[in-house]
């Protein structure tokens, strides 16, 4: 039985509308291609507007020594050697003309005393290099992009959900979805899909993401054959809130303590010192989390459990000016004047530096005619993401996949899938209220959470993991039972029914891959596998889906030619 | 634990009504925790919007109480607590369902705006203090509660006759970038209707960005239109040396 949908057509279509699928949608426009970009929220809400600290980008404003290759090394270094060494490159070479090129498009950065984009220092950067405006550089860069592609003409769907990607033998063709307003289903035919669709932070407890950061992307690729990379590497930023209970894991930037900002324990020590001598506060996110985390668990933390972050003793002016949301943000939410007095802050989950695998050069996955940039993707960031990497890294491999794309589009025809794919996907979607009872998918996420927290965190270890894992199938089943109430009409029980089912299959590939990592690495620790492990630093665990069931492998990192392990060895 | 009660209107575009729901109150709560814990544990299928949870995306705005807010930077503990807490849908524009209403018309607005347009040869080189006074309105995160409140759309509903102070403040950024190079005064009298706003300053008082929006947006921009189209020196002065000024 076929159920009524609509269908859409396009040459290239994007899900999701931040960074990456915005500039993704311009660079396939650019070249002529019809576009449509789908987007679970309004357009203009992407997470991205979420991003404070900056964009990353050797434009050598501030520090003239800085270059790309420099760059480069401080991106590997980061990312403890495990990163694609060709995305690290080219992310390094072209991250300063993606900035120049929203600053061509009406984006305002903060400037220097010579009337060029200002810069500042954040954590792993060896020069002061973040390109930003204020602590709301993700929103002037999301306003940027988005202005840019309504002038160009690209058909925005908001609102919109992706349930399936549809394939003509291997290769993407299209999609189907269902509009949040009405739920009614619809189809996309298209010559290239793009997936720009973030990360998974929605599967932890205490978490710095928005609602929409649930793994969808992973989860359409992983279901369409595609392979997944580096699953085990979830960043926790160092910096959260964590009180009050209400905004637990709201992200605190990495820009106070780049424009200054001093952690201190409860007995006042600067911790970092100890973790850290040379780098300090500034020291990379997967060790800082590590180092609060640490002084928590041995007494040493704060009445709410988190460390002392504090920027008091700058200039009450100068932390208005240059942190105007943190102020507002501590000041109306948790009733402290950073300009007087300490934030409290703790780790909260963040990043996920694992995700599709791409070809360094046209962001394809490993499946013709899916390609997949910004968040969804992996390999640019290795074992550890730096600060302000992620805005560069959705510019500049935005842009290589919507090039990629349309260009894939111009030598192909539209593909030819099979029906029942449709029908396999609005029926899933539908038994949600057929059941005649069953739990709220609220229970099921809530517990999913409180699972990844505890046994799937910042320090890992096998019985932990096993004991994860073994929730996680308990919850596939709870899954199968879950009961949606109310109507199909803008239903965000129905709509959280649907994004468990993306969480659970990523929250399985992260525990799996952590557990088969014997190592610790980056963002990566294991408290039975305490030290890294040269032979696993030679190798990436691929995830991928085998005749329904999910696969890992082991394949080796690739090597840098010569002249790049020259920069690398470089002091 | 103490109680809070919510009435949450509930409903469509066909009518609806407000539901009474009791909610355990945490401290530093806001009123989204609040819809949360309703969509969590009381009524899963409850409209609400939302993303960020922390004043930066602006999707969550609703009125509390009355008064135009974005619901996660509404404090539990700043309203009255001897009476229940009213949530209703922005009013100015059409209900979906619950609190979720259709914008739509805002996005139609946008599109008439002509975008940023460098003057030729310039050299990029801009002074902070330049940028400052743009930087404001650039801080806009959409929420539209200004275009809620203000009465020209939200009393005698003039969607097709007027912009609306978020496409204001949105002109203005453009006007005022040091480096554009087009005039949209033309755009401001004829399409976006700037006459109409008689500056009642309602749209600055509920901006959660604390944009001035009349005073540095509005005013300058009804300045320059008087300039371009009922001011005959400034007219011949500008045909003489030229148009553009920032």
């Amino acid at each position: 039985m076929s159920r009524p949908y609509e269908t859409r057509e396009h040459d290239v279509l994007v899900v999701g509308a931040g960074g990456a699928g915005l500039r993704a949608a311009i660079e396939a426009l650019a070249r002529g291609a019809s576009v449509g970009v789908v987007c679970k929220s309004l357009l203009g809400k992407a997470h991205t507007v979420m991003a404070e600290g900056g964009i990353a980008a050797a434009m050598a404003n501030v520090d003239p020594a800085d270059d790309w290759r420099a760059h480069f090394r401080d991106t590997m270094r980061g990312g403890k050697f495990l990163n694609n060494w060709r995305m690290a490159q080219i992310h390094a070479q072209e991250a300063p003309d993606r900035v120049r090129e929203l600053e061509q498009w009406g984006a305002l950065f903060d400037r220097t005393a010579d009337g060029d984009i200002l810069q500042r220092a954040f954590g792993g950067h060896t020069f002061k290099r973040l390109c930003h405006v204020g602590d709301r550089t993700g929103l002037e860069m999301i306003r940027t992009l988005q202005d840019r592609g309504v002038q160009m003409g690209f058909h925005v769907y908001m609102e919109c959900a992706v349930t399936k990607l549809l394939t003509d033998g291997d290769r993407v063709c299209g999609a189907v979805g269902y509009w949040r307003e009405q739920g009614r289903f619809v189809v996309f035919r298209a010559k290239s899909v793009v997936l720009a669709t973030g990360g998974i932070g929605k599967a932890w407890k205490i978490t710095s993401n928005s609602w929409e950061y649930t793994g969808d992307g992973m989860a359409l690729a992983f279901d369409a054959g595609a392979e997944l990379v580096d699953m085990e590497f979830v960043q926790f930023h160092p910096t959260g809130m964590v009180w009050p209970p209400g905004v637990q894991g709201l992200l605190v930037t990495e820009a106070v303590r780049g424009e200054g900002g001093v952690l201190r324990n409860r007995l006042g020590e600067r911790f970092m010192e100890r973790y850290d001598p040379e780098k300090l506060d500034l020291s990379t996110r997967d060790v800082v989390a590590r180092a609060i985390y640490t002084e928590v668990r041995e007494g040493r933390g704060t009445e709410h459990g988190g460390a002392f972050l504090d920027i008091s003793q700058k200039p009450a002016e100068y932390v208005k000016r240059k942190l105007p949301s943190m102020y507002h943000q501590f000041l109306e939410l948790a009733d402290v004047d950073i300009t007087k007095g300490p934030m409290e802050v703790g780790p909260t989950c963040h990043y996920m530096m694992g995700g599709v695998r791409v070809d360094a050069e046209t962001a394809e996955t490993s499946v013709p005619g899916l390609y997949a940039a910004g968040g969804v993707a992996a390999g640019l960031h290795g074992a550890n993401r730096l600060g302000g990497n992620s805005l560069s890294d959705l510019l500049v491999f935005g842009r290589r996949a919507g090039l990629a794309a349309a260009e894939r589009a111009g030598r192909t025809g539209p593909g030819a899938f099979d029906e029942r794919q449709i029908d396999e996907a609005t029926a899933e979607m539908l038994a949600f209220f057929e059941r005649p009872d069953g739990e709220s998918p609220y229970a099921v996420h809530r517990d999913l959470t409180e699972t990844m927290q505890s046994l799937v965190g910042i320090f890992r270890n096998r019985d932990d993991l096993e004991s994860g894992l073994a929730k996680i199938r308990e919850f596939r089943d709870r899954w199968d039972r879950i009961r949606v109430e109310g109507s199909r009409l803008f239903n965000p029980g129905w709509h959280l029914a649907r994004d468990l089912k993306a969480m659970l299959t990523v929250s399985e590939a992260v525990a799996r891959s952590a557990l088969r990592r014997e190592e610790s690495r980056g963002a990566h620790s294991r408290t039975d596998f305490a030290r890294s492990d040269p032979t696993w630093g030679k190798k990436n665990i691929v995830v991928k889906r085998v005749g329904g069931a999910m696969e890992l492998s082991e394949r080796p990192v690739p090597e840098p030619p010569p002249d790049l392990k020259t920069i690398l060895e470089a002091p | 634990m103490k109680e809070a009660v919510l009435r949450v209107f509930r409903g469509t575009a066909d009518g609806g009504e407000l539901v009474e729901y009791r909610v355990p109150v945490a401290p530093g709560m806001v009123v989204l925790d609040a819809l949360h814990h309703i969509q969590g544990y009381l009524a899963p299928d409850l409209a609400v919007r939302w993303n960020c949870k922390a004043g930066k995306c602006g999707s969550c705005s609703a009125e509390v109480n009355g008064r135009p807010r974005l619901t996660c930077k509404t404090r539990m503990d700043s309203l009255p607590a001897d009476r229940p807490i009213v949530v209703t849908p922005m009013k100015a524009f059409p209900v979906l369902r619950d609190l979720v209403t259709d914008v739509s018309w805002n996005y139609e607005v946008n599109r008439k705006i002509p975008p940023f347009s460098p003057r030729a040869g310039t050299d990029w080189k801009m002074s902070q203090a330049d940028v400052d006074r743009v930087q404001e309105f650039r801080k806009c995160i959409e929420c539209f509660l200004c275009q809620n409140v203000c009465h020209v759309l939200r009393d005698h509903g003039k969607k097709r006759e007027f912009g609306g102070p978020r496409f204001f403040v949105r002109v203005a950024a453009l006007e005022m970038h040091p480096l554009d190079g087009l005039s949209r005064t033309k755009l401001l009298k004829e399409e976006l209707g700037l006459g109409y706003c008689n500056i009642t300053k309602c749209c600055t008082e509920v901006c959660p960005e604390d944009i001035h929006i009349t005073d540095n947006a509005i005013i300058p921009l009804k300045e320059r239109v008087i300039d371009d189209f009922y001011d005959p020196l400034a007219k011949l002065l500008r045909k003489v040396f030229g148009r553009k000024r920032t």
